[in-house]
């Protein structure tokens, strides 16, 4: 591949995305059938990109594009070097097979006529997170989390009924959490004048006990805290998880989770630096008290939960913890592996988990696990996917859930703090606590219910990621990915 | 003090509009309250990003007030500075997005309202204990 092709691959992912989206919107008007096949289409494309240019960033060093032709300091750059390369292929694979999983769960659970709007607004979300993982200019960052997150807001309201608040209080605290963050970064410019992430890394250095760099660094954590769902801010997540359509909530769980929780990492430790978080090490020892809680107590609030969704979203805020912790002992090198290995192991599994739950949905509408009973016979194809979802998250060896734990725990038996290792089993035994109702109500009960087996293109996807779950498990376990790892790690050590 | 404050009016004035907004987006409990409180938190912070381009309010260190950022050759001649435009694009694109946010906002109360005829957050709450979701 010509190495000038693969450097506008990160801005053609973006900008084919929006026009995508409105392609979409016109050809709705005649046609509402095609438009799920140009979002197919669409996402099928950009997920062939995505991988070229982590192909070509892993062989060739990172891609810098100017758009415009504006050099850096004053144009808005996109920058893709490992990291992002691999959030976005992550991002991409699963936009793709929530896109194909999507069609029937779609059709029957929305309205025809809102077809071509309800597409539009998935292909705008789609693209916008995107544009969130390979910007490197913290405005354009702002700009394109707002076109996500309002495509998001308006999704998560399709449904109606319960969804309108769910999506409001999404709404109010999304939007407060973006504004946070606006206001940090119009801290950082007050102090450095520029918006470029690498050069206001560089502007930074030099300032890293001023105090409106402290108040910036709060804001940001806590501004993109709220998107990420990131524990003692994450009241909206639960919600909105629970009320948005199957696919929606697939979308949102894999795509929007880790584009924000990216975005977290990058700010932290690609602008402000492992250097700034050494000299305010104090206050930065809070994050891993707040991630054990956070451990804990949300897994103790998914077991109180009798809705799979709403289990299953509190389990979600359990990942975010995770990866919260394994960044916070940023001196660790296995550590901060497992926090960026389990972006990609956790969108599997909860992929994987809410892409059964939604087969489930679509075929018997039971949302309540205490329904569950001989849904196994019924539907041993997607009753297997969720068990091995559910036994991912558990950590279950080889399966990717158990990668996370492993890692973590070696992080923490290299910073000797036994604490955390207690932590992460606690979390494993409380994990293991409430999926065991699911899992038992699944598989040991027997009732007679005309449940069949879902579509194959629903099906499909989802035993795809369950297989995924186990492949993934065993090719980090094996040693052949660890370059990989090392060189995700070393971008932002 | 009261010269530093005056001096530094406009920041005070945005810390002021963002604190009521907040104030306003946790204290109240009708729903359209809370948009209005967070369009205050937003017109706030776009008030801050505008008096970061302003120089004028630097007078103090000699330095005179700064004219519109327009190409004006007797300005150059005289030495004029300019007030930095780029702040005032990125709130532009920020306006756009309030703008946006606000309209999704309306377009959810208006069917919050549909359903449930009210926009008070305990009665909706309260509605939806009844119908026992």
């Amino acid at each position: 591949m010509n190495d000038i092709a693969v450097h506008q691959f990160p801005v053609l992912i973006v900008t084919t995305g929006v026009f995508s989206a409105l392609t979409i919107l016109v050809v709705g008007l005649f046609n509402r059938k095609l438009c799920y096949y140009i979002v197919l289409f669409t996402t099928t494309f950009h997920f062939v990109l995505s991988i070229l240019t982590l192909n070509h960033v892993l062989t060739k060093g990172r891609i810098q594009y100017w758009l415009g032709g504006w050099r850096p300091p004053w144009g808005i750059e996109y920058v893709v070097d490992e990291l992002n390369a691999y959030v976005l292929v992550v991002i991409l694979f699963l936009s793709f097979l929530g896109i194909v999983y999507s069609k029937r769960s779609v059709e029957k659970e929305i309205d025809e006529r809102k077809h071509p709007t309800f597409y539009t607004l998935m292909q705008l979300l789609i693209a916008g997170c995107c544009g969130v993982v390979v910007t490197g200019d913290v405005f354009n960052l702002f700009v394109l989390a707002e076109v996500a997150s309002l495509s998001t807001y308006a999704l998560v309201a399709v449904a109606g009924g319960r969804a309108l608040r769910a999506s409001y209080n999404y709404l109010i605290l999304g939007s407060l959490g973006i504004c946070f963050y606006l206001l940090g970064i119009g801290f950082l410019y007050a102090v450095t004048g520029t918006l470029n992430m690498i050069d206001m890394k560089i502007l930074l250095q030099n300032l890293y006990y001023n105090k409106m760099v402290q108040v910036a660094f709060v804001l940001v954590l806590v501004g993109l805290g709220i998107k990420a769902a990131v524990f003692p801010l994450h009241t909206w997540q639960p919600d909105a998880y629970t009320y948005a359509p199957s696919a929606v909530t697939l979308i949102m769980s894999t795509v929007v989770a880790k584009a924000f929780i990216y975005a977290l990492i990058r700010l932290v430790f690609s602008v402000f630096t492992i250097d700034f978080l050494k000299i305010y090490v104090d206050a930065w020892s809070l994050i891993p008290v707040i991630s054990a809680v956070a451990i804990v107590v949300a897994s103790i609030l998914a077991y109180r939960q009798n809705d799979i969704k709403r289990m299953l979203a509190y389990s979600s805020v359990v990942n975010i913890a995770y990866i919260t912790l394994g960044i916070s002992y940023f001196t660790s090198h296995w550590s901060l592996s497992g926090a960026l290995v389990n972006i990609l192991n956790h969108a599997i599994a909860k992929g994987c988990a809410f892409a059964a739950v939604g087969a489930i949905i679509y075929k018997t509408g039971i949302k309540d696990i205490r329904n569950y009973a001989g849904l196994a016979k019924k539907m041993p194809y997607t009753s297997a996917a969720l068990l091995i979802a559910m036994l991912s998250l558990i950590g279950l060896p080889p399966s990717v859930g158990f990668v996370t734990k492993f890692y973590l725990a070696i992080g923490s038996l290299e910073v000797q703090n036994y604490l955390m290792l207690a932590i992460i089993l606690l979390g494993t035994l409380l994990t293991l606590a409430y999926f065991l109702k699911v899992i038992e109500e699944l598989y040991f009960k027997h009732s007679e219910n005309n449940a069949e087996e879902a579509p194959l293109s629903m099906l499909a996807p989802t035993m795809f990621l369950a297989i995924l779950c186990l492949a993934f498990g065993v090719y980090w376990l094996t040693g052949i990915p660890l370059d990989f790892v090392e060189k995700l790690v070393t971008v932002i050590r | 003090m009261i010269e530093e404050f005056l001096e530094h009016y406009n920041y005070w004035t945005s810390v002021l509009i963002i604190f009521i907004g907040l104030y306003t987006i946790f204290a109240k409990n009708n729903l359209l309250k809370k948009l209005l409180g967070l369009s205050l938190v937003q017109t706030g912070i776009f008030l801050f990003f505008i008096s970061l381009g302003d120089i004028g309010s630097l007078q103090t260190l000699g330095i005179g007030e700064a004219t519109p950022p327009i190409i004006w050759e007797e300005a150059e001649k005289r030495g004029y500075l300019y007030v930095n435009p780029l702040p005032h694009v990125l709130i532009l694109t920020g306006i756009v997005v309030a703008a946006a946010t606000t309209c999704v906002a309306l377009a959810l109360l208006i069917r919050i309202y549909k359903e449930y005829k009210t926009l008070e957050e305990d009665e909706i709450i309260e509605m939806e204990v009844e119908r026992g979701e």
